[in-house]
């Protein structure tokens, strides 16, 4: 016998009788307010967040709060005049440099502040961990309350690789104090467009 | 998993305790944890009905574990990740040596995972040539200074910052004497980016394996699980069979419970859900039973595979809070530890169960309805009936059962007892009686219950 078909044996024999699915439909957020819920969840959790009308206005933000000189890079065709647009064939190695990522999210949570991004808008998968600072983008009308709602939106989503992203990464391993920056982005930077 | 203890739970609490002003603050620490819970929890007004379906749809994921399994391999394989099955903590590690062999890796990192600390898989490959280096800040600190993890969650709990600071001195050529969070964890930052960089290999755990997509998640909130997936040629991830869930759709309910019981955050920073290899890489998931199954057959016992490890249970126990996760001696310590560990081997966990006041806080915040304290009270039991429990304690519940076997013996026994607490106190309280070491004995009354009702029923 396979070491697998030992295990699932083991398992058959020893698991109890059939014990029903509960139903997960009833769990449902409030459909009210939902972008200054997002704004204030995500600014307790650490992260910056902006109201902004359109890409210019990004731009302009962008420029005006990080070093220009530096690395920013973007999957946003609307600013690829300005900085750099992600390859997906490139090593992932080579945007070890980054200062800033600009991406567009599919969608974000008000209740916990996350954005919802797949590998497609990140341009690369390491690009939101790598980049010193990250700056999304979310449809103000895409919000949705929590993330029941969220997997009913991302429904079968094929991709091969997703992520919920809810503030600049962090640690507190050291006697419980809070730093922002462990080992991904130092700051999160969500611009809201209206 | 094998060696033995030499001291028990009770012996390694004395020595922790030794230092009153680190128990205060250690018990601080943790508590301040679980205030935040409350505070999370209780701003989600149907918090207790969340517990309750995740409890629910873990007794069905534990109910159809085979076929979730079945689904779930199929999937993965659709996917293009490479399914391995482990039998044991060995079967386990010699997967991981012979993927890395097959691709010439001898360095690999490693985000946080408890079960390759229950594996002891950094010793395994290292004792082969591959050096493995933990990735998640609290297991880097501990594996620099050759401790195991404290906390499930906060690997270094236990610590202060000068000794941290001490250890990133010698580890890491920092000044001596730098004990700021912000700046070790900037000095950190800096050395384990270059390991990300420069490793072909990298392994992570797994928190919620998706049957119907083959899709896995791992939470982190310091980006180290991403940071080495990403760069690497091989990703592997090992995963206890129960991490199992249904359908993706029940990740909104685990999610919402995860990171606000464990830490009182709304969600953790990053919940990376991997369904398919980066092209070019290698994906590989091992799935791993080290006991499960076995523990899946014990109808008392079985409900511990539920857990989701978030680590509320430790943060919120009186005795963890004032013992320090060490004293447990194994990987995943307090509550949910000492009702896992006997399972794996009862004998030298023994101690564990008896690690409780049974007061039940743990299975009142387990986000998945773990009755833990009932677990603890039955493993006792179970470790009474298979002649592991101490001779001081099968001693001493012999004594009192016999006591409490006829009225007269209770009656006798009691006399004695006020009459030594009375006459004699130092007989009893003293040195000699473990007891007495954090307690003071009470005052003995003057006659008993029995006696004084007597008396007083025959005046009237």
């Amino acid at each position: 016998m396979t070491t697998r078909e030992k295990i699932l044996q083991a398992t058959l024999n020893n698991q109890p009788a059939a014990s029903a699915l509960p139903d997960i439909s009833v769990f449902k957020g409030e459909d009210k307010d939902l972008v200054q819920k997002y704004m204030t969840v995500f600014k307790t959790i650490g992260g910056n967040c902006f109201l902004v009308d359109d890409v210019a206005g990004i731009q302009s933000l962008i420029t005006q709060n990080y070093d220009a000189t530096r690395r920013i890079v973007t999957t946003v065709a609307e600013l690829s005049d300005k900085f750099e647009l992600i390859s997906n064939e490139a090593d992932p190695h080579s945007y070890e440099n980054i200062e800033v990522a600009i991406i567009k999210a599919h969608f974000s949570v008000a209740e916990n502040g996350a954005v919802w991004l797949t590998e497609e808008v990140m341009g690369q998968r390491i690009i939101p961990y790598i980049c010193q600072h990250l700056a999304v983008i979310v449809q103000a009308d895409t919000i949705v309350p929590t993330l029941h709602e969220a997997y009913e939106k991302i429904g079968a989503g094929e991709y091969g690789f997703g992520a919920f992203i809810g503030g600049p990464s962090k640690t507190a391993d050291i006697e419980q104090a809070l730093v922002l920056g462990a080992h991904g982005p130092l700051t999160m930077t969500v611009f809201i467009m209206k | 998993m094998s060696q033995t203890k030499t001291k028990d739970h009770a012996a390694m609490a004395r020595a922790f305790i030794k230092d009153e002003e680190r128990v205060d603050w250690h018990d601080g620490a943790l508590w301040y944890i679980r205030e935040k819970r409350d505070l999370a929890a209780k701003q989600i007004p149907e918090w207790e009905q969340l517990r309750e379906t995740a409890s629910m749809i873990k007794n069905n994921v534990i109910s159809n574990l085979h076929d979730y399994l079945l689904q779930f391999e199929a999937n993965l394989t659709k996917n293009g990740v490479v399914v391995h099955w482990a039998d044991s903590a060995e079967e386990h590690n010699e997967i991981v040596y012979s993927i890395l062999k097959a691709k010439e890796i001898n360095q690999m990192v490693k985000s946080k995972s408890m079960l390759t600390e229950e594996c002891h898989l950094n010793e395994y490959l290292e004792e082969r040539g591959i050096e493995v280096i933990n990735s998640d800040l609290g297991e880097y600190i501990q594996q620099i200074d050759q401790e195991p993890p404290s906390h499930i969650v906060l690997p270094c709990i236990h610590k202060r910052k000068e000794e941290i600071g001490e250890l990133f001195h010698e580890h890491l050529g920092t000044e001596k004497g730098l004990s700021d969070p912000t700046l070790l964890t900037r000095v950190a930052r800096k050395h384990l980016r270059n390991i990300f960089l420069t490793r072909r290999g990298a392994l992570t755990g797994v928190n919620f394996a998706v049957a119907e997509t083959g899709e896995y998640v791992v939470c982190t909130n310091e980006g180290n699980a991403d940071m080495g997936a990403h760069l690497s040629e091989v990703q592997i991830a090992s995963m206890g069979l129960e991490k199992i869930i249904p359908q993706k759709k029940h990740l909104g309910i685990f999610l919402r419970l995860l990171a606000r019981s464990a830490t009182g955050q709304p969600i953790t920073i990053y919940s990376s859900h991997y369904k398919k290899p980066r092209k070019g890489q290698e994906m590989h998931l091992i799935l791993v039973d080290a006991g499960r199954t076995r523990q899946l057959g014990r109808p008392d016992f079985r409900d511990s595979l539920k857990c989701i490890k978030c680590g509320g249970c430790m943060n919120t126990c009186p005795v963890y809070r004032k013992s320090g996760g060490l004293s447990y001696q194994n990987t995943i310590s307090g509550p949910i530890g000492a009702i896992l560990a006997p399972n794996l081997d009862m004998k030298k966990h023994a101690d564990l169960p008896y690690a409780s006041t049974l007061c039940g806080s743990c299975s009142n915040v387990c986000p998945v309805k773990i009755n833990i304290h009932e677990q603890l009270y039955k493993w006792r039991q179970e470790i009474v009936k298979e002649g592991y429990a101490p001779t001081t304690k099968t001693l001493g519940m012999k004594t009192m059962a016999w006591t409490l076997s006829s009225p007269e013996k209770l009656s006798t026994a009691g006399k004695a007892g006020r009459w030594f607490l009375h006459n004699v106190p130092f007989v009893v309280n003293n040195k000699l009686n473990p007891w007495y070491r954090q307690r003071d004995m009470p005052e003995g009354p003057k006659e008993s219950f029995a006696e004084w009702f007597t008396k007083n029923s025959v005046k009237k």
